[in-house]
Parts: structure tokens; sequence; C-alpha cells
């Protein structure tokens, strides 16, 4: 027979049962050091200005750490992913692909700049304030219900539908900026009535409340994920929504109040873009934020600790490449997402290697312990650290879950 | 009139290579959101193609342009294919993360690697290259009057484009190879039983749907657009990217009738620009203009809806569509 001849394949691969905290958190450690090699490799050899390895990394730390307002505006940025992010949690673990967050961030800018254009000056700005928080909210939560709605009674593909209203909302936001500006260049000038208020006027003052805002938010849908009658309904209804039937959930109602919440937590993002940080709106304000929060969601599992360390880590790298751009004479402000792109698939890579094994054929397995052996080293080396920083995470999601009964 | 339906074909060759490369990827059950990236990368690819042909001569200019095109498009597929296939990732996620990356990857590319303006820039060379081989068209289209400009008036890509969709239809409905394909996509596990090798079926269709779609990218920047490089153009190509995967949903995974959707789609994204032809007597402000950017993303959500709310056994997507494949899953 044909196949006696055959040799036993190469390797195999195998679910994995269960992997230690320690060893997760060492192949989440080794790929994103294997990102940034790849992201330094990829900077130098192209840079026309300097080829210093190692200055890639002291650019990308002086970037964010260098002056108290490098370093605020990196919190910022860090809670606003971490705001995008935990918007799209709720939905995400419903397993509604909500890829509008986008568009739901500039529908709340655009709903916060429409009150303080019309209104502003005419009302005292705590009126404004309120008044610009509920249109923001109205508008992105009217932008992520409309394909809710269609997805819960009809299956509508909320992925695409989501996408498109992206656009929709972008060419919105251009429309509104070239009606107030006939005459001008499609951009805006800060507008004067109805800013929110700021502690005082150095980065620290501008940025504190925004950050502070955004950790709140944060730790409020983590508790209303985690012991919240909603947040159960709805990870049942992300598990199987013939279960959730049978138990009697209604998943349509479900499916667009949970969507209309993720909506409305990103319409609060647009919010503070607006009203707190621009004074007003571009068409590009979302910063693609939408789609980075998706990633930052799904890499964390929808751990908002663990979300937490992903926004602070990606705000690194996106405030961190302005420096490098400058440093290493690179004049597009993009090449920070071609990083963050590649350190995304090596961290997509690594969830490979936490659910699935790699076993080798005998003789294979010699050769690759031979090549392994100096990272098996290292890992052994630095095990107790992973350990404990492993066991730090658990022991979080432990207490949590102790906390509430 | 034969403007706007020659601006329409025009542009419906990009939405084509597009929807037919992401028709083929989800027929082998892999729904590609990286497309977009893929065509940024694909027209970054195509760019450097033109430059090292340095204008020697047209036929050298577009081949190296649809090579290197295809190489770069395959390698961002290729880094999709491996993430989904070899490592089963999750498919939305790698393709998402690959837009980001392509876009960006794109932009830098054009701007600080091949330079476009100033010293040394490659502007020039770009837009001749685009002017002389990329738009040259057969010379008895002009004495045909109308019909023959929209028809024969067209660069020798828009014809290849075609000739791509047709095969691509023929592939999958007429021979083995496409019958393996979608029993791929519809049950990998029952085509793995039958004897086919999946993981090369996967890969073999992303490669090949990505580096058709990559070709969408350099038919942007070198035919449409005439070589002209501009700052917009990595979010234009990614705008046209997604729209290409819903018309994947319009044409049924059907990639004949992409050919007609693709056609609809480029004559609703280039109506914005022709108002004034159909409406001569209204005058519309500068505001209002922005306005009509609107029509293909509310009609591509119409079709959305319309289609599910049609719900049709035959006219859904492959059944595992976005599902990882692995054998010893139970």
């Amino acid at each position: 027979m044909a196949h006696e001849n055959k040799r036993e394949p190469l390797f195999h691969i195998v679910k994995r049962m269960d992997i230690k905290p320690g060893a997760k958190v060492g192949i989440k450690v080794l790929s994103i050091f294997i990102g940034l090699l790849i992201a330094a490799i990829f900077v130098v050899a192209l840079s026309p200005k300097s080829n210093n390895f190692f200055g890639f990394f002291g650019s990308m730390a002086s970037g964010v750490f260098s002056t108290p307002r490098r370093f605020w505006k990196y919190l910022l940025e860090a809670a606003l992913l971490l705001g995008v992010s935990i918007a799209l949690v709720p939905a995400f673990k419903m397993k509604f692909w909500n890829l509008g967050g986008n568009g739901q961030i500039l529908m709340g800018c655009l709903g916060t700049c429409v009150v303080m254009f019309y209104l502003g000056g005419k009302l005292p700005d705590p009126i404004l304030w309120i008044l610009m928080l509920v249109a923001a909210v109205a508008f992105a939560g009217i932008w992520a219900v409309i394909p809710a709605l269609f997805k819960a009674f009809f299956k509508t593909n909320e992925s695409l539908f989501t996408l498109m209203l992206n656009y929709i909302a972008a060419i919105l936001v251009g429309y509104t900026i070239s009606s107030w500006y006939p005459k001008g260049t499609g951009s805006m000038t800060p507008l004067t009535n109805g800013q929110l208020p700021i502690i005082n006027n150095t980065p620290f003052g501008k940025c504190f409340l925004p950050i502070v805002l955004f950790v709140f938010i944060t730790t409020a849908v983590a508790l209303y994920l985690k012991y919240s009658k909603h947040g159960y309904e709805l990870s049942v209804v992300g598990e199987s929504e013939n279960t959730a039937r049978y138990i009697g959930i209604n998943v349509k109602w479900v499916t667009i109040r949970t969507v209309l919440f993720s909506g409305i937590l990103c319409g609060l993002v647009g919010f503070v873009l607006s009203g707190a940080i621009n004074y007003m709106m571009s068409t590009n304000m979302d910063s693609n934020m939408g789609f980075t929060g998706i990633m930052v969601a799904w890499l964390s599992h929808f751990s908002p600790i663990v979300m937490v360390f992903i926004s602070l880590f990606i705000a690194f790298i996106t405030k961190g490449m302005s420096q490098v751009n400058e440093d290493f004479g690179f004049t597009d402000e993009n090449l920070s997402s071609v990083i963050t792109g590649i350190i995304f698939f090596l961290l997509i890579a690594s969830e490979f290697f936490v659910s699935y094994k790699i076993i080798w054929r005998a003789d294979a397995q010699k050769v690759v312990d031979k090549i392994a052996f100096p990272f098996v080293w290292v890992g052994k080396k630095l095990s107790p650290v992973f350990e404990k920083i492993g066991n730090f995470f658990t022991g979080l999601k432990l207490k949590l879950t102790k906390g509430g009964k | 009139m034969v403007e706007f339906l020659f601006q329409a074909i025009a542009i419906a060759v990009i939405f084509l290579l597009g929807c037919v490369g992401e028709i083929l990827t989800e027929k082998a059950g892999h729904l590609n959101l990286g497309i977009p990236g893929i065509m940024c990368v694909g027209a970054a690819g195509g760019i450097l193609g033109v430059v090292i042909a340095n204008n020697v001569n047209g036929v050298l200019s577009i081949f190296c342009a649809i090579l290197f095109s295809i190489i770069f498009a395959a390698v961002a597929g290729g880094i999709y294919a491996f993430l989904t296939v070899s490592l089963r990732c999750n498919q939305n996620v790698t393709g998402l993360a690959l837009t980001i990356f392509g876009n960006g990857f794109s932009s830098v590319f054009i701007n600080n690697i091949i330079k476009i303006e100033g010293e040394g820039g490659k502007g020039a060379l770009l837009s001749e290259a685009g002017n002389k081989f990329f738009l040259a068209h057969l010379p008895f289209a002009d004495s045909l009057g109308g019909f023959g400009k929209i028809v024969f008036g067209h660069g020798f890509l828009t014809y290849f484009a075609i000739a791509i969709a047709v095969a691509a239809a023929v592939v999958l409905a007429f021979t083995r190879i496409g019958l393996n394909l979608r029993a791929v996509g519809e049950s990998p596990a029952t085509a793995d039983a039958a004897g086919i090798n999946v993981t090369k079926y996967k890969y073999v269709f992303i490669l090949a749907g990505s580096s058709i779609a990559g070709l969408g990218g350099l038919v942007y920047v070198m035919q449409y657009m005439g070589g002209i490089v501009g700052a917009e153009l990595a979010g234009t190509v990614e705008g046209i990217g997604w729209l290409c995967i819903a018309l994947v949903i319009f044409t049924l995974w059907k990639p004949a009738l992409s050919i007609l959707g693709s056609f609809i789609f480029g004559a609703l994204y280039i109506f914005p620009s022709f108002v004034n032809v159909f409406f001569p007597d209204v005058t519309f402000t500068f505001a209002q203009l922005k306005l009509f950017p609107l029509i293909p993303y509310v009609v591509t959500i119409i079709v959305l809806v319309v289609t599910s709310l049609m719900g049709k056994k035959e006219n859904q997507g492959p059944a595992s569509l976005g599902v990882s494949y692995f054998r010893e899953d139970r």
C-alpha cells in the first residue's frame, strides 16, 4: 500500500487543555519583543537619516516620557483608546462585530459640536455641557442602534453595515463643516463656548479629567459585564443564541440594548474629543481608534485589566513613533500604523501558541530542541517573573469574583 | 453621458478586481477583511514596478507593475493566510490588522521610500507612465465615436480584469478545482475526508485572491488616476476596498455577476462628480456637493438589508465562512 512508504508527518498540532499563567505571559512578552525587533529593523533599514538600531527604542521612549506634556498626552491617548475598547466589548462579547467604532465616535463629535456651534453663548456653559453630552450620546446611539435593529430583526450582516456607517458619518461631518464655513478649507476653528472644564492650563490639568473619566467608565463597564443581569444575558447570547432563547432571554432586545450601550460609550469618546480636547471636529478625528479598539478588546480577551495594559502599550507605540518619525527622517505619520500592524500580527499569532501545541516527530524534536535551547534557557531564567505576572492577573480575576459575593 | 459611462467603467475595474479577489478568498472559507489593506499594498507594489521599469517601454512598464503589484499583494495575503490557515487565528481580527498595516505601509512606502515630490521625486515619471502606457488604448477606438470610447477606449488592464473575472467564473463553476474549492469553503471536514488537501486549497486561493485584489490597487493609481499619486491614495483605496467586500454579497459570490455589479457600483461611486451633468438646472452649494459621495455607501446598506430579507439558501455565502478548520476538532 502506498501510504506505508510515507513517513510520519514532521509535526502535528494538538489543542492545549490548559496553560500555566506564567507560560501565557511568556508567550505574549516574547511576541511583543519579536514584534518590536522587526519594527526596529524595518525602521532602521528604511531610514534615510539614521541607522542607530538601539536609538529606535530610545526615540520611542523619549517621544513618550521626555516632557510632562508628552507624558500626559500619552496617558490621554491611552485613556481614549481604553475608552473605545471597553465601549466595544459589550457588543463584541455578544459576537456582534461592531466595526463602526470610528463612525460612532465621529457622530459623538458631531453631536457635541452641533450644540456648541448653535447654542454656544446663548446658554450658560453648564447647561451647554449637559446638552452636548445628550446630543453626543444620542447621535452615536442612533448610529449604533440602526445596524443593531437590522441585525436583530433581519440578521443583516452587521460588520459591513457598521463599516458603511463609518464613511457616512465622516461624510456628514465633512458636510456640516462645509455648511458652517462655506468659504473655508473644510477645516474648523476651535469653538470658544461650551468648552468642558479643565483643572488648569498645564498638560496635567488639561488631560487629567478625561483620563479619570475613562478609568471610571472602564471600571463601571467591567462591573456591569461581570455582575449585572444584563452582562450575564449578553454573554449567554454570545455563546449560543439557542441557549439564550431556551432560558427565556429576549435575544432581539438584548442585541439592541447592548449595541446601543456600546454606541453610547463610543459617543462619550467623541464628546470628550470634541468638547474637552479639540473644541472642534474633523473627518478623521476618530484616528481609526474604532479599529484599534477592536484589536485591543480582542487581544485582551475582554479582560478590562489586560485591556489597560494593552492600551498603554499601543498608545506608547503611537506616541513614540512621532518622535521616531523625526529622528529617523520619515515624513509620513502613518509609520505608526505600520508598526502597530506588525505588533498586532505578532500578538495575534501568539494566540495560536496559547491554545495549541506543536508536537514534532521524534527526530525533528532533537533539532528543534537544539535551536530553541537559548530561548528555553532565557525563558527558564525569567519564568519566576512571568509566573508572578501571570499569577497577578489570575489572582485579580479571583479577587474580583470573590468580592462580588 | 459618454464621459460618465466611460468613467464608470474606468473605476468599475477596481471594484471588479477587488470583488473577484474577495470572492475567491471567501469561496475558500476565509472572510478577508484585509482586502482594503492588500489593495493599498498592491498599489504601492505597482508604483515600485513602474519606477523600476523607468518608462523604457510600455510593455515592460505594465509587466513590471503587474509583477510587483502581485508580489506585494501576495506577501500581504501570505501573512493573512499563514495567520488564519496555519495558526487558525480569528479571521476578522487578522483582516483588520492587515488593513491597518497595509494602509500605513503603502503610505509610508510611497511617500518615504519612493518619493513622489521634491528632490528625486518620481511624480513626473509615474504620471508619464500612466498617461503613455496605462491609459493607452486601441487606436481605432476614437474613430468609432461615443460607443468606441466606452467599449474600446480603456487601458489594457481593464480588459485584463474582465478576463480574470471570466476565468474565475469558469474555474469556479466548471472545473474540478472549482468544485473542490467550493467544497472546502462549504465544509472543510467533508472535503478533507474526500481527500482534498484543504490547507493547500486555502493557501492557493487566498494568495490568488489577494493578488487579484492587489491589481485593483494598481489599476486605481496607474490607470484610473493616470499615475498621479495624491496624499489621499491609501484612504481612497481603503474606502473602495470596503465597498468591494460589500459587493461580494451583492453579487451573490458569483464572479460573472460581479462584472455587472462592479459597473453599477462604479457608476454610483462616480456619480457625485457628474451631478452637474445630470442636473444642469440646479446649482448646488459647496456643502451640498459634499453630501453626494454618500450614495454608494447608502446603496450598499440597502443591498445588505435587501439580501438579508430575501434570505434564500442558494444566495448565501459559503457555509463555513469565517470558521477556522482544525482537523482534530469534533
